[in-house]
């Protein structure tokens, strides 16, 4: 029984694949896989319809308050009349100056940690370990961090520094923006990091073997190559960054403000707070509704006009490249 | 030293006469690259063991062996590409006209520039054609213009591909066909002008019609170039190699002109792989 000759000359054993393969088992078989694809099936579906009654309920009870007034104008009367602007511009604000943050530390760590450093150094391990740890932290551990570390720490350090009034250690757009930035940095890192590891290896060695130094492979090639993934951890990061309302909670966001924030240490209205205050926080709830399930859907809009942007934009750069979409 | 080689079209450079042997009793070319007594280790792995050899002057080095021979971890100690593997270790000399490139205060962008590199899949950059050719000329630091302009077209003319890309050179490389993509490698490496040119087994990814051509244009180049070359086709190093190294295991077992490894191998080793009989 050791040579092929003698395997291929025995008789089939009695439990052989041959024998198993009889009609009625076959047809058991049809039915399990008939009624698999089925419960698979509705899972999927569930998951539309969920998505289907959430943007219907929303588009359907905000359509008509999402008018051209809505969008210009302050909130008045007791967040009972008028517009939710200075949300709308708090928001935009607040996201641009994270990404102005988050985006090249986070690069810069992701190519320190993918194209520097030496996988088995102690040092990278930790640093991977730190990354992986703080995108598992509840982010309103990041907004008393913020609070803590941000304002009080660093905000009154410099106000003490400067020798001036109170102007830094408090609460501000800038100290929201960092907070939001720091709950974001594992997710720039890691897309960052992705984005690297799909180069391949034969760019890298094609422009070290011409005598590029490290950092020209890197500036030239690899990030160049890098940068529609990039692009998505940007994305990811606006989206994110747009919705979350803890880490602001103690760091810069205010319930109304008369004013918008055009320096760094004012306070600042947002969307996902606004929506918070106007569903708990309202005098007459029976009058605020309208005003809720519009101030939803311009968040939903705003979030899916800020990632529609970053996709057109991803889909060009790789256009441009010869890679495809 | 002039800067452009002569460009033939293909069909007559397919007609070049093989390299002309040289009269016996007269002098070896000098060596331009040479090791001695070299060791390599990936971690605990040794890949190379004492390899003794020398590169001579403007011939086709060929390095054939069977697979994890080693001979592709002794072209990368040329242009010490194996720097940049983890755990890599490297015992002996290596010596780029007689300099010894792994001593101290080497400037290894510098000693890459000079020792080109092309390898078995051809990594042309997501970019134009243009771009490719002058992307080392600019990380050196030269600007665009005419001069790059001519740089890009005497490099392309040497590489036997300008005839084929000139009214397209804003392209993607990577709309080019294999072979071209891998001619428009070689004049990527061509455009930093260096003295030496390592090969990693640049056709075996290539059909017949290609590798022909890259074959013909060794033969232009190595009138200027050092060229060593790995490759798995025993026909190809013999079409187109006048030295022949064989590696076995990590070690150097043979090195001779190539008429005589393939006639008369000194070496059972050598003679059992040439026929067929291993590898």
């Amino acid at each position: 029984m050791t040579t092929p000759e003698a395997v291929l000359a025995s008789p089939l054993p009695v439990t052989s694949v041959r024998a198993l393969a009889n009609p009625a088992r076959r047809r058991a078989q049809v039915g399990w896989n008939v009624l698999w694809t089925g419960v698979s099936g509705l899972a999927t579906l569930w998951i539309a319809l969920i998505v289907v009654v959430l943007l219907s309920t929303i588009v359907l009870g905000g359509w008509r308050t999402v008018t051209w007034e809505f969008l210009s104008q302050n909130p008045a009367q007791g967040l009972t009349k008028g517009g939710i602007f200075p949300a709308i511009f708090g928001t935009v604000a607040l996201v641009l100056l994270m990404i102005l943050a988050v985006l090249p530390v986070g690069v810069l760590a992701a190519v320190y940690l993918h194209e520097y450093a030496r996988a088995s150094s102690p040092l990278t391990r930790l640093v991977r370990f730190a990354v992986s740890n703080l995108a598992g932290v509840p982010s309103i551990v990041f907004g008393l961090f913020g609070l803590g570390f941000f304002v009080q720490f660093l905000g009154r350090g410099m106000d003490h520094a400067l020798g001036q009034g109170l102007l830094f250690g408090q609460p501000a757009i800038l100290w929201a923006a960092l907070t939001l930035a720091l709950l974001n940095l594992p997710v720039v890192i890691v897309a960052t990091e992705e984005a690297l590891r799909a180069v391949p290896r034969s760019a890298r060695e094609g422009a070290l073997a011409l005598g590029a130094t490290r950092w020209q492979t890197v500036r030239h090639v690899v990030l160049p190559q890098a940068l529609p993934g990039v692009l998505t951890g940007a994305i990811l990061s606006v989206s994110r960054g747009a919705g979350e309302v803890a880490p602001i909670l103690f760091t810069g966001v205010a319930y109304y403000l008369p004013y918008l924030p055009w320096s760094p240490t004012d306070q600042f209205m947002e969307l996902g707070y606004h929506v918070y205050v106007l569903a708990t926080q309202s005098p007459d709830v029976a009058k605020t509704l309208p005003l809720l399930y519009g101030t939803v859907l311009v968040l939903l809009l705003l979030t899916f006009a800020l990632n529609f942007t970053a996709v057109i934009m991803r889909s060009r750069l790789r256009r441009s490249m010869g890679l495809g979409t | 030293m002039t800067m452009t080689l002569e460009t033939r079209p293909t069909s007559e450079a397919s007609a070049l006469k093989t390299p002309a042997a040289r009269p016996e009793g007269a002098p070896p070319p000098p060596t331009t690259l040479e090791t001695s007594g070299l060791s390599f280790h990936y971690g605990a792995h040794q890949a190379l063991f004492d390899v003794s050899i020398a590169i001579h002057e403007r011939t086709v080095t060929a390095l054939i062996g069977p697979s994890g021979c080693g001979k592709s971890t002794l072209l990368r100690t040329f242009n010490r590409m194996n720097d940049l593997i983890d755990g890599a270790r490297v015992q002996g000399r290596v010596s780029l006209d007689g300099e010894d490139i792994y001593g101290p205060g080497v400037d290894v962008v510098d000693l890459r520039r000079r020792v080109g590199m092309v390898f078995q899949r051809a990594n042309p950059f997501p970019k134009s054609i243009y771009e490719n050719v002058a992307f080392g000329p600019r990380m050196f630091g030269m600007r665009s213009g005419s001069g790059m302009d001519d740089l890009v077209e005497r490099t392309l003319r040497q590489a036997a591909l300008w005839n084929e890309v000139k009214d397209r050179l804003r392209d993607s490389a990577l709309r080019l066909s294999g072979g071209q993509q891998q001619r428009l490698c070689i004049a990527r490496c061509l455009a930093v002008e260096p003295e030496v040119l390592l090969m990693d087994e640049p056709a075996s990814a290539l059909d017949p019609t290609s590798t022909a051509k890259i074959e013909e244009l060794m033969m232009l180049l190595k009138e200027r170039y050092t060229i060593v070359v790995v490759t798995h086709n025993m026909q190809q190093a013999a079409r187109i190699s006048d030295r022949t190294a064989f590696l076995m295991q990590g070690r150097l077992v043979e090195v001779d002109v190539t008429a005589r490894i393939f006639t008369q191998p000194r070496e059972r080793l050598t003679e059992d792989y040439i026929t067929g009989r291993f590898g």
